[in-house]
Parts: C-alpha cells; sequence; structure tokens
C-alpha cells in the first residue's frame, strides 16, 4: 500500500459496518487501514471519496473517544453519496479530514449547570450526535433535545435518542405528519420551544437542519430569551476541498469550510441568513 | 550590487540575464505574441520579447500593433497573467488504483525546474501577493502552488505605457514597484540609448546579478527611471474609489444596479479567466477502463451556475446575484476573507469582457446613489 | 367543581389570561372540567362545533380518516393549546377528527353558550376574537412551513456538488 501526503489526498479506510437510518439515509462506520483513528471535535467534517466517483463533504457523527469506528451518516442524493451509501462492509473508501468548525463544547462554561438545547431537522442531528453524545457523556447540566423530521420513518438515531433519553436527556421529536397512533408531536420543530423547559437566560443551543428551519429557530430562541450569541448554527454551501481553496463554499464574508461549518448565530450569520440570493 | 541598488544593462544585457537565468535551470518565460495578444511564453533570449509591440484596451476591446519603435515593454497587459504558471487551470492531485483489497495512491511529482518570470507587471507581482494570502498563508497551504511560487525567480518590468483600462494608481500596485521581485527592469529608451534600469529585489537576485558584468546606474538613468514611472502615473485615467468601499458594497446587495449590469452580462466567466487573483476551483474525478482512476483540480468560475450548487439545486441561479458575488467579492468580501483587496487594477475584466462592463463604472454607480434598493424588496412598492 | 374554581382554570389557559375578571366569569358560566383517555375522540369531522376544549394536560392530535388508509395526523396539540376552532364561524361544524394520544385534561366550553355571550358583549367578542386569531395567525404560519416540506433539503451534513 502506497499513501501519498498532500492535504488533497485521502486516507483509505475500510468500511467496517453500514446502517440503514431511513430508506435513503446511510451511517458508514469506517477505520482506517493504516493510520491512527482521526482526531476531531464533534461538528467538524471530512471529505469523503468513493473512488472514481468523486468526493463530498460528510460531518463526522461519532463523538470524540467513543468505542468503535469513524461513524458518517449521509443521504442518498448525487453520485458520490449514492456510491457511499452502496458501499458494503469491506469497500475502500477515501477520507480527509477533519475540517472546518466544531460545536465548541469544550469552551461551553458548564461549571453553572446551564443548558443546553439543541435543535435538529432531519438528517441535520448527524452532525450534532458526536456533540449531544459527548455532553450526554459528561453529564453536567440538563439537555434538551428536539428533533423535526418529515414523518416518523426519517428520524434518525432512533436508539441514541432513546439511549440519551434513558442517560436524562429531554428528547422531543415532532414530524410533519404521522400516521394515526404515533406518540410523538405534529408540527414544526419551533412549536416545541415553547413548552421546553429550558432556562433560556443560561441556555447554549445548537442547531443543524435546512436553512429555513435554523432561521426560524434561532429567532424563536431568541423571542424566548436565549443570548444570540450562544445560539451556534451549522452552515452549508457547496465545498469541495475543505482547505479554503476552492471558493464554493463562500457566503458572504465567510468561507464556509474555513470559517464554519458552525457558527454562532448572532450578527454576520444572522444577516447572511436572510440575505436573498436570487 | 546589494539589494536595493540598481544596475543599467542595455538589451544585450537583458539577452545575457535571460540566458543565464536559463544556464542557472530556471525555466525562462516571459512575454511572447500569440494569438494577436501578449502572453506568457517560453523566452530563451530578447529576441523572444515583444519588440515593437504596442496595445489598445478600451472596454471590450484589446488590440495589438507593431510599432515604430524596438521597446520591448511598451505595453500594459495581455489576457494572460502569471497566476496559471504558479496555480494551474488544470492539476493532476493524485491518481489511484483500487485492487480488491488494496489501494495505492499516487501524488505527481513536484515541477522539475524552477520559473524565471521574466517581465511581469507592477501589478502582476501584486496579484501574487493576493494569491499568496489565499493559497500559501492558508493554514493548510497549497503545495502545487507554493512549490512552483517559492522556486519562481521574478524579473519585474516597470509599467511605462498603462493602457486606458488601467487602474492601478488606484489600487495602489503601480506603475512603479518597490518590492516583491528578485530584479525589476525599467525600460528606458530615449536619447540616452535603449536600456535598462536593474534594480536589486533580494540577495538570490543579487547574487543571479553578480555573475553578469553591469555598470552601476548613473544619477541620470534613476531620474530617467523616476521620470517614467511617474509619467506613466499620470497617463493612468480610470480611477476605482476605494474609500469605504467593502462597507458600501456590503450594504448595497440590494441595488437597483445588480439586475442592471446582468441585463449586459452574458455570465460567460471571462473575467474570472483573465482576472490574475482568481482562485476558484473545482473538484474533479476522471477513471478509465483500466481502473486508474485521477483526481484533478480545474480552474472554476463563480458566474458558472453549477459554482453555487446544493444538491436540488444552485443559490445563485441569477446572473445578477452572480455578478454580484463576483464583484462584492472582489472588493469587499475579499478583505474579509483574506485581508486584503481581491482587486489589484490591472483592468483585464474590463478589456476581455464581451460587452465591455466595466468594474470601476459598476462600483461608482453604486456609490452614487448609495442606498437604492431593487423594486421587488422596497417597501411599498407594488409589482412592477 | 365550584365556579369560581373553573374561573380560575379558565383564566390560568393561554388563551384567556388576562382577560378582565367580568369576562372570565362568563367564560367560565359556559365551561366544565373535563378528561379523556388516550384513544378517546374529542371532536369528530363532520360533527356540530359545539365544544371546544383547551387543554390543560395531555396530548390531542387532530386527525383526517381515509378510508382504506388510516388516519393522518395533521398536528397535534399539547398543553396550552385549543382544539377546536370551527365553533367561531359559520357553518359551526367541525373539520377535522381530534384524538386524545394521551389521559387529557381540558377546560370543556360550550359553544353556543359562549358564542352567545360574545354576541351580548362587544368587549368579550372582541377579545376572544383577536385570541382566537392570534392562535390561528400561528397555527397558519407552522402549517405554511411544514407545507415546504423542508426536510427534502439536507440538513448540514450532506454538501454534495454536481458531477
Amino acid at each position: 500500500m502506497r499513501l501519498g501526503h498532500g492535504p488533497m489526498t485521502p486516507v483509505p479506510h475500510r468500511v467496517v459496518g453500514r446502517r440503514e437510518e431511513t430508506k435513503d439515509v446511510m451511517t458508514l462506520s469506517v477505520a482506517p487501514l493504516a493510520d491512527r483513528p482521526m482526531v476531531f471535535r464533534p461538528g467538524q467534517f471530512n471529505m469523503l471519496t468513493a473512488f472514481g466517483v468523486g468526493e463530498v463533504a460528510i460531518s463526522v457523527s461519532s463523538a470524540p473517544g467513543e468505542a468503535g469506528p469513524l461513524r458518517h451518516c449521509l443521504r442518498d442524493v448525487g453520485p458520490v453519496t449514492h456510491a457511499l451509501c452502496r458501499a458494503r462492509v469491506g469497500d475502500l473508501i477515501g477520507v480527509r479530514g477533519p475540517f472546518g468548525t466544531d460545536w465548541g463544547i469544550g469552551d461551553l462554561d458548564r461549571s453553572g449547570g446551564g443548558d443546553i438545547v439543541v435543535v435538529a431537522g432531519g438528517i441535520g442531528l448527524a452532525p450534532l450526535r458526536g456533540a449531544v453524545e459527548q455532553l450526554v457523556r459528561e453529564g453536567t447540566g440538563r439537555i434538551f433535545l428536539i428533533i423535526g423530521a418529515r414523518e416518523p420513518a426519517q428520524v434518525i438515531f432512533a436508539d441514541d435518542l432513546r439511549a440519551w433519553a434513558e442517560a436524562g436527556a429531554e428528547v422531543a421529536v415532532t414530524v410533519d405528519v404521522a400516521p394515526a397512533g404515533w406518540g410523538g408531536h405534529v408540527g414544526v420543530v419551533t412549536s416545541l420551544l415553547g413548552g421546553s423547559r429550558f432556562d433560556p437566560a443560561r441556555a447554549d443551543a445548537m442547531v443543524c437542519g435546512p436553512e429555513i428551519m435554523m432561521r426560524l429557530t434561532a429567532r424563536a430562541l431568541i423571542d424566548r430569551g436565549v443570548d444570540p450569541a450562544r445560539i451556534r448554527v451549522s452552515l452549508e454551501r457547496n465545498m469541495q476541498c475543505g482547505v479554503g481553496w476552492c471558493g464554493h463554499c463562500q457566503l458572504g464574508p465567510l468561507l464556509l469550510c474555513r470559517d464554519g461549518p458552525i457558527l454562532p448565530y448572532a450578527g454576520a450569520v444572522a444577516h447572511l441568513l436572510t440575505e436573498r440570493e436570487r | 550590487m546589494r539589494v536595493g541598488e540598481a544596475a543599467v544593462i542595455d538589451p544585450r544585457g537583458l539577452d545575457e540575464l535571460i540566458r543565464l537565468l536559463g544556464d542557472l535551470g530556471y525555466e525562462t518565460k516571459g512575454p511572447v505574441v500569440r494569438d494577436g495578444a501578449i502572453m506568457p511564453g517560453a523566452v530563451r533570449g530578447v529576441e523572444d520579447l515583444p519588440a515593437g509591440y504596442q496595445d489598445e484596451q478600451a472596454p471590450g476591446h484589446y488590440r495589438l500593433r507593431r510599432g515604430e519603435g524596438d521597446s520591448l515593454f511598451a505595453w500594459a497587459v495581455g489576457p494572460g497573467s502569471w497566476k496559471a504558471e504558479m496555480f494551474s487551470p488544470t492539476e493532476e492531485l493524485w491518481r489511484a488504483l483500487v485492487h480488491g483489497d488494496d489501494v495505492s495512491i499516487t501524488e505527481p511529482e513536484s515541477p522539475v525546474a524552477p520559473l524565471a518570470i521574466i517581465g511581469a507587471r507592477p501589478c502582476e507581482l501584486a496579484a501574487m501577493a493576493v494569491l499568496d494570502r489565499v493559497l500559501a498563508d492558508s493554514a493548510v497551504p497549497d503545495p502545487h502552488y507554493v512549490a512552483r511560487r517559492e522556486g519562481a525567480f521574478v524579473v519585474a518590468a516597470e509599467c511605462g505605457h498603462p493602457a486606458a483600462t488601467c487602474f492601478c494608481t488606484s489600487m495602489g500596485t503601480g506603475p512603479g514597484v518597490e518590492s516583491g521581485f528578485d530584479l525589476a527592469l525599467s525600460e528606458l529608451n530615449d536619447a540616452g540609448g535603449h536600456r535598462f534600469v536593474l534594480r536589486v529585489g533580494t540577495e538570490r537576485g543579487a547574487d543571479v546579478l553578480a555573475r553578469l558584468s553591469v555598470a552601476a546606474a548613473t544619477v541620470d538613468d534613476l531620474a530617467a527611471r523616476n521620470q517614467m514611472v511617474s509619467r506613466a502615473a499620470g497617463a493612468v485615467h480610470r480611477q476605482l474609489a476605494n474609500e469605504g468601499l467593502p462597507a458600501l458594497l456590503a450594504r448595497n446587495q440590494e441595488h437597483p444596479r445588480w439586475d442592471e449590469v446582468a441585463e449586459r452580462c452574458l455570465a460567460c466567466g471571462n473575467c474570472t479567466l483573465v482576472c490574475p487573483t482568481c482562485f476558484c476551483s473545482d473538484v474533479r474525478d476522471t477513471s478509465d477502463l483500466s481502473g486508474e482512476v485521477r483526481r484533478g483540480r480545474v480552474w472554476a468560475s463563480c458566474f458558472d451556475l453549477d459554482h453555487s450548487y446544493l444538491h436540488g439545486g444552485s443559490v445563485r441561479t441569477s446572473v445578477s446575484s452572480r455578478y454580484r458575488q463576483w464583484l462584492t467579492h472582489k472588493l469587499s468580501t475579499w478583505w474579509d476573507q483574506f485581508g486584503t483587496s481581491g482587486c489589484i487594477g490591472c483592468g483585464r475584466c474590463i478589456a476581455w469582457c464581451p460587452v465591455g462592463i466595466d468594474i470601476t463604472e459598476e462600483a461608482a454607480a453604486i456609490r452614487e446613489t448609495d442606498g437604492a434598493v431593487h423594486a421587488a424588496t422596497a417597501r411599498g412598492v407594488g409589482p412592477r | 367543581m365550584t365556579r369560581a374554581s373553573i374561573a380560575e382554570l379558565v383564566s390560568a389557559h393561554p388563551l384567556l389570561t388576562g382577560l378582565p375578571d367580568d369576562a372570565v366569569v362568563q367564560v367560565a358560566e359556559c365551561a366544565s372540567n373535563v378528561g379523556f383517555d388516550p384513544g378517546a375522540l374529542l371532536l369528530v369531522e363532520g360533527g356540530p362545533a359545539d365544544t371546544l376544549y383547551l387543554l390543560r394536560r395531555g396530548r390531542v392530535a387532530i386527525e383526517l380518516h381515509s378510508p382504506g388508509h388510516g388516519s393522518k395526523v395533521i398536528e397535534t396539540v399539547g398543553p396550552g393549546g385549543i382544539v377546536g376552532l370551527s365553533w367561531l364561524f359559520p357553518p359551526f361544524r367541525w373539520q377535522f377528527d381530534a384524538r386524545a394520544t394521551e389521559k387529557v385534561v381540558a377546560i370543556a366550553i360550550d359553544a353556543p353558550c359562549l358564542r352567545a355571550k360574545a354576541q351580548a358583549d362587544d368587549a368579550l367578542g372582541r377579545a376572544l376574537a383577536e385570541r382566537v386569531a392570534a392562535m390561528l395567525l400561528d397555527r397558519l404560519q407552522t402549517t405554511r412551513i411544514r407545507v415546504l416540506n423542508l426536510y427534502d433539503e439536507d440538513g448540514a451534513a450532506t454538501r454534495e456538488a454536481p458531477r
């Protein structure tokens, strides 16, 4: 085996596990062939290569120090994600990373026991999984999880949600539409924020999902009294290099692979998310 | 001769310098006439330089013609910048052979010969410094760029013949140059004869010059050089008002001018191709029947619809928002991203725009009606 | 339960909180405290809109039945919410089923009674109309967002470009 060393050269990883989260969302577990396991922080992303097809930016879904291989959760939306979703155990894929900013949970002041509010829409839970796992494991302060999805079958990481709830996190799931007999909520995630019992004055919020949902959620959090500087969102643009060279992930003054994907909602981001591209 | 000192050489001396750089192992490149334009090309000696050529530029207009004289640098800039030499339009990043249980990945070797650039304009040195910030000073430097850039020996040529499209004086990037070169030429072709003041910018430049027998520049030579530069500066008429420009553009995202310019803009991407600082690239994979897969990088343009593609669609679908992205990136958000303007005032985007859109005119139009708002977003204004 | 304690419950519900005392008394005259077991139907599609419910505890699913496809839940309403909106406007007929998905405690309000009081007392009528309209606006806005089918756009986990 020969390995390259350039920043654009992927490190071969073997697929050691795959799990269908929904009919088009897959969690791939991978382990490096030779190198040591990657060191990363929750919220960062990797560039995954399907050899001969291409490369795509996918958030890491594991928690640092979590037993087992590196996990990525991805949705089959194009040729590369399609090839990756079809990878079988034993197949080789390439991994570069980690890149970008993280949720900053190491920087949160948890000594005061402030609340953590996590709002995830659809596959937006994927970049948040590692952060929640780490926070639940550390067990400091209350955690409020609000999960939105199109329908109950589209909720990812159902086992984790159960485990987190058992560990004391308050988990609420809401869907856009459900068959009768669904025990959860039906409605948008913002509808659940009003009733959630977190203390807005000492809450840190992490939000990931479709851009419209993040915008509305951030506003609803601010309406409840959460400090905009303590709301973090995960932003998405076309990413092709991960290292700030290719220019595709520009969002106004930001290069999202370098300055993001995780950013505080306050200030520039709030403005950028309402600025209209046509 | 030491850094900061100046020699004077005649065209034969320049020829010796070019050949010496070749002998020292450099791949010597400089301005040559190709396809009716001044372009970067291989130069083995002075005979390859564009003697007697002059360019005529205007919005959407570039003509090269053979003049009377024998000056080598009596033109401004051509469409091809030195960017392509450092940041290749196509670059192989790696190739891999996946065979069952194993994969071998190989990266291309670094270029064999370092490059010597003869006759880079001051604005182009400024462009190199801008690109350095993007690709070399990044937290993760681009090794391909860094290898070519660090190895390159730069002989600048101060500008005596700015074009009507030039606005380097607004950007502080020309027509003279004080740093960023190993050696700098200032062509003089007057009663004192056809000669070049040759200033030393680096130790490396001094070492090369030490191998040639050159005379020190006289006080008259230096005065003639200063006069040439100030005369050239006086000949630059186009201006870009920089004061408060980044903030001006940032607050005018909904200005009607974006739609107006979009009615002319073809979104062809010419401006991004000729721009010496545009750095966007696509990453592409190819494979063949042998099973070998290759990943490469190719220049990209923010005028392409796919540039902002996210699964499901592009973020910037209209030409208006793509032009706005390009111009505001150059003149406004580049500052946020890299601490400098993305524009160095070479005017290439003006000359090579098929419809003659002028970045300085567009910026000025927005300044003139600062705060104007697109009809569709104006409060209290119904549909048109 | 006494009228006084019903009045307390009425004024504690977000729909009516902050109403003047005499308005609360008027509403309380039409109200009673009720409970439902999981699965119980509070409203039936097509039925007369004669009782609305202000939820105090538990969750209620607003459903629509489709023969052969079972029921679809369109929205769930929790504590502080209102079940039944069609009582304020003709033809006073429920559009959806409403079913308790867990144990529910609610204030049941006799709609003809409340309509008569609103008719007779302009201030009460206006206050009720304003508050129901605010809740309707919230329902409309959140429903509009769901119509977008947002989650078909991805979250930040997948940033695939075209090839």
